[in-house]
């Protein structure tokens, strides 16, 4: 068990008063950031990262990953309380949390809700813990082509697996890397795409197109709304708890099956938004009882809860083992990496061991600490939603624009940041994903260099990308997936045309 | 759990109507956007263009691969509109109401005046006009109780960054007066 004694060694990493308070703030803030209407975890984590910039990275990561953490829990409690989901995330949540608020039960759906969280988060951080270092000394073995490969396999799968329109995905991340290929190219020293502009030289910085692209965004869509709202005040009792608990072994199988797709989808772009979906879809079709769905079941509320977090802490798998993010939040984290000064990829683990050790136990007791938290402290956090928006509001912009700025301490970056928070608001409304564009920010670097340097590498020979066993099958795969929507496509045709042929009125299989 | 069912209730009485007649259409904004980037992904592929596309010794020049990511760029918003242009038949729903933009432009506007003024007075007392004024003129409450907040939360804010994590703000004359 090697990594048992390595998590071993994180907890004693991890357990100093000064990581302990960081813990704890980050905790407090990142349920704020859930509950608030207008900050969602990625911008959150963005936004608070200059906090970090004078820390060790070790205590950096911790409060972020801590803040991640807490947004994940909060975002249930708007949705239970107010049938506002906080965070994309929890909107399957809101189906059956509402209505057992309004039925009065408001305590067992919070409670089900955080604990399903926090079994969700359980199994992924197991799932990092045993496959992560396995996964990074295998890829300790990959040269250029290889990442390359591994690239092209994330950018194909967010085009052929995603739900928005194809041209849209593609128009978000060729854009994201366009825009990190300005400034100076890192390979040949030569400018690029500056256009005469000083400014331009240091490149787009990602942290920064992130606050405005979430951040300012939000606040422009949140506007649009009506703010008012109505909803339950609930306080969580221990009796409440321990009901809750005692019931939940029934319900293993859709725990169980929530997590996995959680875990899978985490790890693959798909994202949390998709698991909690797809999880709540699942537990209503394996039901016996379908009709109960959406009037105050408790397993639509562990369903999407469990997969939510499951996804979203899964989604720091490939960024530990690979550098490569599962998610827009886990992207930010990634930029963090860089701005500490560490080198994201399979090394870490050789490199920089009690760094990740560290990171992967306060996993473990962030996601404790955070249980026992929103379950004591639900009161205090449902009332900072009297706190009218015109408020909070322009303190989000304040925060915003002191993120954006501490990055490089450059006035142009707030200025990139309204644009960009511009360009986010129309990109929301018409149907442009933004994750793709995060992504695609954060490794059009990376991805370019280790394109070029396999171009060196092979004197211009584009067959290097299927010299090898391992290189070849991933970039088949990715272009496989790139295609998916056709292939997939054709594959429903045959299928259907061959049905039509057999099956004679035999019952709907969906 | 009867005991926990008391109410918390917001109200928003300045919210935007209902039935206010549509600014422009999602479709007319997908078409203006596509545009937007087509001309973008040209100026791109022309600057990559001129900074060298091709090959040399070496490999791949600077310009290769912004310069193929403009080209797919291109595409990817011709694909776009013709997809707009070509929907033909049903309505497209609508982008903006007139009281959305409004309502929208209520806290673009300020947030554009906020930058400016952190431009000239430095950040927190940018902040602190930002919050005031924006508590006071939208959301229409009290002015003591803004000032107070607006003042509380920039102070808190110098306090955390310039202080207990030495991130350096953009600082303007007041500042100064107190040496910092």
């Amino acid at each position: 068990m090697e990594a048992f004694g390595l998590l071993v060694y994180g907890f004693s990493v991890l357990l100093t008063w000064k990581i302990l308070a960081l813990m704890m703030v980050g905790l407090v803030l990142g349920i704020f950031v859930g509950v608030l209407p207008g900050l969602g975890g990625p911008n959150g984590v963005a936004i608070l990262l200059p906090l970090t910039f004078t820390m060790d990275p070790t205590s950096a990561i911790v409060m972020l990953s801590c803040i991640y953490w807490g947004a994940l829990f909060g975002g249930a409690i708007t949705s239970i309380l107010f049938n506002i989901p906080g965070e994309a995330w929890s909107v399957a949540t809101t189906f059956d949390g509402y209505p057992m608020a309004q039925q009065g039960k408001a305590a067992e759906a919070l409670t089900a809700a955080f604990t399903s969280s926090f079994i969700g988060s359980l199994v992924a951080v197991l799932l990092i813990t045993f496959l992560a270092p396995g996964i990074a000394s295998f890829a300790l073995r990959f040269g250029p082509p290889e990442f390359f490969a591994v690239y092209l396999l994330t950018f194909c799968s967010f085009v052929g697996l995603g739900r928005e329109e194809k041209h849209k995905t593609i128009i978000s991340m060729a854009l994201g890397l366009l825009l990190a290929g300005v400034g100076m190219d890192t390979v040949s020293g030569q400018l690029r795409m500056t256009f005469g502009f000083d400014e331009l030289l240091r490149g787009i910085n990602f942290l920064v197109a992130v606050i405005g692209l979430f951040g300012i965004s939000e606040i422009l869509l949140t506007m649009e709304e009506r703010l008012a709202l109505r909803g339950h005040a609930a306080s969580i009792s221990l009796r409440v708890v321990l009901k809750v608990w005692k019931e939940m072994p029934r319900y293993w199988v859709t725990l169980l099956r929530s997590s996995a797709i959680g875990c899978w989808l985490g790890i693959t772009p798909g994202g949390a938004i998709a698991a909690s979906f797809m999880s709540y879809n699942l537990a209503k079709r394996f039901s016996k009882d379908k009709e109960s769905f959406g009037k105050g079941r408790i397993e639509g509320v562990f369903a999407p809860e469990t997969a939510a977090h499951a996804s979203g802490t899964s989604a720091l798998l490939p960024m530990l083992a690979l550098g490569i993010p599962g998610s827009g939040t886990a992207a930010i984290l990634l930029g963090g990496l860089m701005v500490w000064g560490l080198n994201p990829g399979p090394l870490l683990f050789v490199e920089h061991k009690g760094f990740v050790w560290g990171l992967i136990a306060s996993m473990y007791l962030g996601n404790v600490v955070g249980l026992i938290l929103v379950l004591t402290t639900v009161p205090i956090f449902a009332a900072v939603l009297r706190v009218p928006f015109s408020a909070i509001a322009p303190m989000i912009v304040v925060s915003c624009a002191i993120g954006a700025y501490a990055i490089q301490n450059a006035m142009f970056d707030i200025w990139l940041m309204l644009l960009f928070g511009v360009v986010g608001y129309v990109f929301k409304k018409i149907g442009i994903p933004l994750a793709p564009f995060t992504l695609a920010l954060v490794l059009g670097n990376r991805a370019e260099d280790s394109f070029r340097l396999s171009m060196i590498g092979s004197g211009g020979d584009m067959r290097v990308f299927w010299s090898n066993g391992l290189v070849g099958s991933i970039t088949t795969l990715a272009l496989v997936l790139l295609l998916w929507p056709l292939i997939g496509g054709a594959f429903g045709r045959m299928r259907s045309a061959f049905a039509r042929k057999t099956a004679t009125g035999t019952a709907d299989v969906r | 759990m009867a005991k926990s069912q008391d109410e918390i209730v917001v109200e928003d009485p300045a919210a935007p109507a209902g039935d206010s007649p549509a600014v422009a259409s999602t479709r007319a904004v997908d078409i203006v956007v596509s545009l937007l980037l087509l001309a973008f992904a040209g100026v791109l592929a022309f600057d990559n263009w001129r900074t060298g596309m091709g090959w040399d010794a070496t490999g791949p020049q600077a310009g290769y691969f912004p310069f193929y990511l403009s080209v797919i760029l291109a595409a990817a918003s011709v694909w776009g509109l013709a997809k707009e242009l070509f929907a033909r038949g049903q309505a497209s729903a609508s982008f903006v109401t007139r009281a959305q933009l409004r309502r929208v432009l209520q806290v673009f506007v300020p947030t554009l005046l906020f930058c400016l003024f952190t431009q000239w007075l430095g950040l927190y007392v940018a902040s602190f006009l930002l919050i005031a004024g924006f508590m006071v003129l939208v959301g229409r409450i009290a002015a003591w109780k803004s000032l107070l907040t607006a003042f509380l939360f920039s102070l808190a804010m110098f306090v955390t960054f310039e202080i207990a994590f030495d991130v350096i703000m953009p600082k303007g004359p007041i500042e100064s007066l107190f040496g910092r």
